[in-house]
């Protein structure tokens, strides 16, 4: 055992955690040039001089990024720069093509905000350092070593359709006074910026895309003691890899700290299948990055007035529509941090907003689309389904066209790409059958298979019928419409239905 | 019939225009010129015999109605040019052919200009001599055994020899002004910004600035206004007017001009011969009607030093993309060797001593600790000399210098000391440093070797330069090279 358990490492030492995320923006061109940044394109057909770094090419900010950007520094209440300059960091990479990254350095678009998070019913304030705007690397591919990791592998491949996609770091502050529950406010914190950013329409954010990746850092002291060495986890893809990726290394450096043993200054490497980090890089000593201004862009002066006419533009937050659930569609207030907390209060809005009630987008949304999620691995938001056809489902339910076991039938159907709703219950062939003539032949049946309950019915334990009922229901998949088959049951059975 | 090769680019462009000659001739007898001389010169590295001939073509059945159409024009090899070799005289782009053209190499193409091959320079461009090239020296036309400037010595030699009437250069301390004044030729550096770096490859990005050579002032005008003007591709292009620079150099008057002469770019450590030269052409702008004073620029004693900061600075970050990786030489990829260690031995042999050197000193000066010491204070002295400038300007119109301390030295007389050869450039460095456009004239000889007068002006005001050239040129003009060698 090489790990300390969460509650009693916590019970220990005070966690200090921090949150580098990377957005990747939704813009249709390149931060630098014009190549397109569609996801997913065959290698290196979105590349020009501008983004493979070509012998004398120069770049042109993208306006469109410097907006996304400043709008994302608006909502996360930070100040806006009036002047400001990109800075080149230069390290080698071979999927760096000029082997330094256009970023931004001691001069970001957007300082010192905050983002405030509901954990445990309680708000927690998020403080956040710094917005800035930098361009994506491309992509290695390592081909012949076991790990697909550089290390053994006989050669490399390199796609630099991401080279140039203008990226945006949010760093949060350092986050103290999280207690027993840092690895919940991490999560916590990437949900609400999810949404935020979500809301915005500034990325898809999807981490298993990589459009939205995460590093984690944490430290541990003991009350009263400095701050702790901190170790920086990457690779974390999921919003349950944050949660995860926090309380694997609360355990693991609370093991250490106990030892007696120091904490290396180091990048981890997060495995989604483990749940555990393994040692990257040692950062002891620091990678000198040569920062300086980039002198083939000329600063960034954003207008005071078109920076107010964007704050004003913004949405409603994720939290005032929170409110809104809670108050104006009588959500509880553990109902909508659940959805927060699974990542689904635009899909149940905007579900709501496609006409179905609070509640059943809350059914849906916290009931049958997240187990459904659970089981694909992915976010519920990411299911292959819209709002909008979850309402039709809804719809269909309350017109009687179909049972609450098939509208979930239906579901499967549209989550495995066999169409839209309606389409499916053709397909599918599951529509409730209330015709009384169809029915007839499975109420016999129903009735022949259990000569004890028929009997029971007949001498007037109208309860039994269940049984009844539940056989022809079997008998038709479901599809049977449950008070028909009810009524023809006791009908059959001589009884004078009071079907109250 | 006269030697085609003997002409301005502007009787060039009328001869054609009227048809006396044929775009294909001009052409054909600049490539006989270079087959001829150029073993001696080596100004080219590469000559586009097809590319050039199929433009001239292009010309004569009409295509191109512009006031250079049809006029051969030498490349120096740091600008990219579609599918034709692009070296930036150096071994790690050996082989390289850019699948792009250059913003100036496009408007050149463009306005018909035949574009016959490019020109040798100090590996990428950092060098004084052109001796710093990884394919060897190029020769001054005036004698063969000594330096032709650099970094565009390719350029200014080409012009010198009559293999190509106009040129292009670029200019990030002095490479277009120096290598212009030891051949007795005519080079322009325009304002930072005037012309598009969009295909430059890039030595010191805040001071690169590609501009003309010719050996006319009308000739340099004309090349000036075709290639400059704003590009979206270029984020420090300035979106402004092209100032009228063709109208300055037909103007030949400066009467009235306020011409200051920079106190500090004088005296100790310029020739005596290059000083009375200059001198003498101070004189000649008074009789032209010139009101000449002195004036101080006292940080300009800095500006070599800071120069030596700045550029080295941004040379290491712009010349960390040659790893082979993408393009170029690739050294040591055995299966065996790690990647890092194919970039290191690629750089390690694909680079040479000069650019070792310079890329060696801007690490170390943007390093975490020294910034503030080194590429900091260097930012600041760059403020300090543009306000001397901006001074200047309140009493002065131009300010005139020597180019260079020296006439061409001989070949190998500096490559054993790096500080003698960057001292070549202390004089034009302030320029680049504050961004204002700076041209060197003919300004007669010294020992039979040319002596260029060196002018300055505030930034847009590049017209200014050629009221100032064409005067001077009326009143002094160029010298003629006797090219004895040609029949020795």
């Amino acid at each position: 055992m090489t790990a300390v358990p969460y509650d009693e490492a916590l019970a220990e030492f005070e966690p200090v955690i921090g949150l580098e995320t990377h957005v990747e923006l939704g813009t249709a061109s390149k931060m630098f040039c014009g190549c397109a940044t569609e996801f997913g394109a065959e290698p290196n057909t979105q590349v020009c001089p501008v983004c493979l770094g070509l012998p004398g090419a120069l770049p042109v900010v993208n306006e469109t990024a410097i907006e996304s950007t400043i709008r994302i520094g608006l909502a996360l209440h930070c100040d806006i720069a009036t002047w400001c300059r990109f800075a080149r960091k230069n390290y080698f990479y071979p999927d760096m093509p000029k082997n330094f990254q256009t970023s931004q350095y001691d001069e970001p678009l957007c300082t010192d905000g905050y983002l405030d998070v509901l954990v445990a019913g309680e708000t927690v304030r998020i403080p956040i350092e710094r917005v800035h705007l930098e361009e994506d690397t491309g992509k290695s591919l390592h081909v012949g070593g076991a790990t697909g990791r550089i290390h053994g592998a006989s050669h490399s491949l390199v796609d630099y359709n991401r080279a140039g996609i203008p990226l945006v770091e949010i760093v949060t502050k350092p986050v103290t006074g999280t207690g027993t529950m840092p690895a919940e406010v991490a999560k916590a914190y990437v949900t609400e910026l999810r949404d935020v950013l979500r809301g915005l329409g500034v990325s898809d954010v999807k981490m298993e895309q990589g459009s939205l990746r995460c590093d984690v850092n944490v430290s541990l002291n003991r009350p009263g003691q400095e701050w702790g060495t901190r170790s920086e986890t990457k690779n974390v893809n999921s919003l349950r890899s944050v949660e995860r990726a926090v309380r694997s290394e609360v355990e693991r450096q609370a093991f250490r700290l106990r030892a007696g043993e120091r904490i290396v200054q180091e990048t981890r490497h997060f495995h989604e299948d483990t749940g555990m980090s393994t040692s990257g890089r040692s950062k002891e000593e620091a990678t000198d990055y040569r920062y300086f201004p980039e002198p083939d862009l000329v600063p960034i002066a954003p207008d005071p007035v078109w920076v107010a006419t964007l704050k004003d533009a913004l949405p409603e937050a994720p939290s005032v529509r929170r409110l809104m659930l809670t108050k104006e569609l009588g959500l509880s207030d553990n109902d909508s941090e659940a959805m927060v907390n699974a990542g689904v209060l635009d899909v149940v809005l905007a579900t709501v907003e496609a006409g179905t009630s609070a509640t059943e987008a809350r059914n849906w949304w916290l009931g049958h689309l997240a187990q459904s999620a659970n089981t694909a691995g992915v976010d519920a938001a990411d299911l292959p389904i819209t709002p909008a056809q979850v309402a039709r489902v809804v719809a269909l339910v309350n017109a009687g066209t179909l049972t609450a076991g098939l509208a979930r039938q239906v579901v499967d159907g549209v989550l495995a790409g066999e169409g839209e709703p309606d389409a499916v219950v053709v397909s599918r062939g599951l529509a409730v059958v209330s015709d009384e003539g169809a029915l007839a032949a499975a109420v016999d049946e129903a009735i022949a298979a259990d000569p004890d309950a028929a009997e029971k019915v007949r001498s007037g334990k109208v309860a039994a019928a269940g049984a009844l009922v539940g056989k022809v229901m079997k008998a038709t998949r479901g599809q049977a419409d449950a008070s028909v088959a009810r009524r023809l049951v006791l009908e059959r059975l001589g009884v004078t239905a009071d079907l109250s | 019939m006269t030697d085609l090769t003997r002409l301005t680019a502007s009787e060039t462009a009328a001869a054609i225009k009227d048809r006396t000659v044929s775009a294909v001739e001009v052409t054909q007898a600049h490539l006989d010129r270079i087959a001829t001389v150029d073993g001696q010169v080596h100004a080219f590295l590469h000559v586009d015999t097809e590319g050039a001939l199929a433009q001239a073509r292009k010309v004569d059945a009409g295509e191109f109605p512009g006031p250079l159409a049809g006029v051969p024009l030498a490349l120096k090899d740091v600008l990219t040019m579609e599918g034709v070799p692009t070296t930036a005289g150096s071994k790690i782009l050996e082989g390289w052919r850019p699948p792009y053209d250059a913003t100036v190499t496009a408007r050149l193409k463009a306005a018909g200009v035949v574009i016959l091959g490019k020109t040798n320079m100090d590996e990428f461009a950092m060098g004084s001599s052109t001796e710093h090239s990884a394919y060897g020296p190029t020769h001054n036309p005036w004698d063969l055994t000594r330096i032709p400037g650099g970094s565009g010595g390719g350029s200014s030699a080409a012009l010198a020899s009559y293999q190509a009437p106009l040129a292009i250069g670029t200019d990030t301390g002095g490479s277009i002004r120096q290598p212009a004044a030891v051949t007795g030729t005519v080079g322009v550096k325009p304002t930072y910004g005037g012309v598009s770096r969009y295909g430059l490859v890039a030595f010191s990005s805040s001071l690169d600035q590609a501009g003309p050579c010719a050996r006319t002032v009308l000739d340099a005008a004309l090349l000036h206004e075709v290639i400059a003007g704003h590009d979206p591709h270029d984020s420090t292009s300035i979106d402004a007017p092209v100032p009228p620079v063709v109208e300055a150099a037909r103007s030949r008057h400066i009467r009235g001009l306020r011409v200051g002469v920079v106190k500090e770019l004088s005296g100790e450590g310029y020739e005596p011969g290059v000083q009375a030269r200059f001198d003498e052409a101070v004189e000649i702008l008074k009789d032209l009607g010139a009101t000449v004073t002195e004036v101080s620029c006292p940080h300009f004693v800095y500006a070599l030093p800071a120069y030596y900061l700045i550029a080295p600075s941004e040379a290491s970050s712009n010349l960390a993309r040659f790893d082979s990786v993408r393009y170029g030489l690739r050294v040591g990829d055995d299966g065996v060797n790690s990647l890092e260690e194919v970039m290191a031995l690629t750089r390690a042999q694909g680079f040479g001593a000069e650019v070792k050197r310079r890329i060696i000193l801007g690490t170390y000066a943007l390093s975490s600790g020294y910034y503030d010491a080194y590429y900091g204070q260097a930012q600041k002295v760059r403020t300090l000399i543009t306000r001397d400038f901006a001074r200047a300007w309140e009493s002065v119109d131009v300010l005139v210098a020597p180019t260079c301390p020296t006439v061409a030295f001989p070949l190998g007389a500096k490559l054993q000391d790096p500080l003698a050869m960057y001292r070549q450039d202390v004089a034009s460095i302030p320029s680049n440093l504050y961004g204002g456009p700076a041209a060197s004239f003919p300004a007669g000889l010294s020992d039979g070797l040319p002596v260029g007068l060196q002018v300055m002006a505030p930034t847009l005001r590049d017209d200014l330069l050629y009221r100032v050239g064409s005067a001077f040129e009326a009143a002094l003009p160029a010298p003629v090279p006797s090219l004895a060698w040609e029949n020795a």
